[in-house]
């Protein structure tokens, strides 16, 4: 199923595993680099698995091994607990320890004392204010930061997240985004991060694992994922976005502009974003809001025209009055979504030449 | 208020016998309490119910069963005297294993309300970040309990304090030896002309209980508070 040559320390996972009324049958390998994305609707076993893996759960039947090390295999008996797995496992609620202050839960699980170590991922996060609060006193967002500093802190091989921005407002919830997005880019660590926002999905994942009733759907390079049309109402429906990445080009301070190069040289201008020249942005692209025109719009407040090919194209069921259309821009791929009306009178067809007019751009910092 | 050398060693008494059999009783009390709330085994409402027994017997009753099992010709107390050369009849060590006995399951009650109170993702937090399970029960576990184990420690010395039928039982009525504050008022209310003296040990008997339930009130909310963050711990 995967496409991506995983190295060898990567995540086995062959389980079969029925708590009460609900089954759990996947079989699954997780590269062991980079952010893997474990998404599906509440109930498709997402946490289930987290848990399995972490060992807070032993499996009915199965094994889940991380590079040559055996966690768990029902076969031979084998079971590692949970404290020697050295998996960090940051829970939806923060879990803080409440009778330890911010400063005692952050170094619970360090093995050896490291103050450099502590140093910088307290400055990663922005927690050097917290150290001597206790945690009654911090706010949600705070509370994850910390819970996320103390896994990272216990050096764990890998880093499991079960969905971390839960019950989190909208400021606060992209506040957390990009601490983890930061994260991501300093530290070199594994993560599986639970989630079932899309939004999220494509803001954090390199590599995505459908899940749906226990099941796997899908499990691939995220581009890779975006890109499928018969995906399209897992991975968001109506919202469903593609996955570019450009590098900052230039900033245009008086209009508050920021203009960013594709991997074939076209540019793309979005909202003013403070990152340097050469930065990587990952950008976000809802399909609903690209258009197609058959030359370049002359005379249009859109800023965003690029030159693009017409791959192939589906109608979906649930949504016979739209078209669905995948597009090469250089070596990436963009979707669009059009009325079959419009694309019927504009006489598309795969593998003509196309301008894509790109309405908005959300956009995440990434490496 | 003067005191006579009398009252005072069944205050010194009472006070050794309590503090001892809460001392040996916090363990097994622990144990015990961590192995209902946690555990579930064949007969565990058995134990349950026999945990239970010494606060609905008669004291009577479970002192003349400890006569039985740690008399000297008890199967206990013949194996404890031939081996160590101990001997808890008619001793200041087993009055305190009879009021130990009857304090056990006010201590187990309380701490086990205290363990189920505890929120055991906690201690699966602790566990992913490399704790073993015991320093997850040192460190998490127990301290959280905190409040209730001093409460329960707390009404086990006060149940330790006014015991009475198992003690005058098992370990008798000796002057400076088991004759704690109960058994000496019981003897002066049996003496004509005592009543002073009577009312003193009365008025005494209050004051010490008082204050073991004003402290352990105190010492509960300081632990609360500590466990709700407060900056004043």
């Amino acid at each position: 199923m995967t496409d991506k040559p995983l190295s060898a320390n990567g995540l086995q996972i062959r389980i079969d595993h029925c708590p009460g009324n609900f089954h759990l049958h996947t079989q699954l390998t997780l590269p062991a680099d980079g952010v893997t994305a474990l998404f599906g609707v509440s109930g498709s076993g997402k946490t289930s698995l987290l848990r399995l893996i972490a060992g807070l759960d032993r499996p009915d039947s199965g094994v889940i091994c991380l590079g040559d090390d055996c966690l768990v295999d029902t076969h031979t008996g084998a079971f590692l607990p949970p404290h020697k797995r050295r998996l960090g496992v940051v829970f939806q609620e923060a879990r803080l320890f409440p009778h330890y202050r911010v400063r005692g839960n952050l170094t619970y699980g360090m093995p050896r004392p490291d103050t450099d170590r502590f140093a910088s991922i307290v400055e990663l996060l922005g927690i050097d204010q917290l150290l001597d609060r206790f945690p009654a006193t911090l706010s949600g967002g705070e509370a994850r930061r910390v819970a996320i500093g103390r896994a990272l802190l216990s050096e764990p091989r890998m880093l499991l997240m079960d969905e971390p921005l839960t019950g989190l407002d909208g400021p606060r919830k992209q506040e957390l985004l990009d601490f983890i997005l930061r994260l991501t880019r300093e530290i070199a660590i594994p993560i599986l991060y639970v989630s079932h926002d899309p939004e999220e999905l494509t803001a954090i994942a390199d590599h995505l694992v459908l899940m749906r009733e226990g099941r796997v759907l899908a499990n691939g390079p995220l581009d890779d994922l975006l890109m499928r049309f018969d995906l399209t109402s897992e991975l968001g429906g109506f919202d469903a976005a593609s996955v570019i990445e450009a590098d900052v080009a230039a900033q245009d301070v008086d209009y508050g502009l920021t203009q960013l190069a594709l991997n074939d040289g076209q540019r793309l201008t979005i909202p003013a974003v403070d990152a340097d020249i050469g930065e990587r942005l990952r950008l976000r692209i809802p399909v609903r809001d690209v258009a197609l025109a058959l030359a370049p719009h002359v005379g249009s407040s859109y800023r965003n025209q690029l030159q693009a090919t017409i791959t192939d194209t589906a109608v979906l069921p649930n949504n016979p009055t739209a078209i669905e259309v995948r597009l090469q821009l250089g070596s990436q791929s963009l979707r669009a979504r059009l009325t079959r009306k419009s694309f019927e009178e504009m006489a598309l067809d795969p593998g003509q030449t196309v301008t894509v007019l790109v309405k908005t751009v959300a956009f995440a910092l990434r490496r | 208020m003067m005191l006579s050398a009398a009252e005072w060693d069944a205050i010194r008494i009472s006070l050794q016998v309590s503090g001892s059999a809460v001392a040996w009783i916090i363990v097994p009390g622990i144990a015990l309490a961590w192995l209902m709330a946690r555990r579930d085994f064949p007969g565990k409402s058995l134990l349950d119910g026999m945990l239970h027994l010494p606060l609905v017997l008669p004291p009577v009753v479970v002192g003349y069963l400890l006569l039985i099992a740690l008399g000297r010709r008890g199967f206990i107390g013949q194996w404890l005297d031939q081996t160590f050369d101990i001997q808890l009849p008619f001793t200041w060590q087993g009055a305190a294993v009879a009021a130990g006995v009857m304090a056990f399951p006010l201590l187990v009650r309380s701490v086990r309300l205290s363990l189920e109170a505890v929120d055991t993702q906690l201690e699966a937090a602790a566990s992913t970040l490399g704790a073993s399970r015991w320093r997850v029960f040192r460190t998490i576990t127990l301290p959280l309990t905190l409040p209730g184990l001093l409460t329960g420690a707390v009404l086990a010395f006060a149940r330790a304090l006014s015991e009475f039928g198992a003690t005058i039982t098992f370990a008798s009525n000796i002057p400076g030896e088991t004759r704690t504050l109960p058994l000496a008022l019981y003897t002066l209310i049996q003496t004509p002309g005592a009543e002073d003296a009577a009312a003193r040990l009365c008025v005494l008997s209050i004051a010490i209980a008082m204050a073991s339930l004003m402290m352990s009130e105190w010492l509960a909310r300081r632990a609360r508070q500590r466990l709700r963050g407060r900056d004043d711990g």
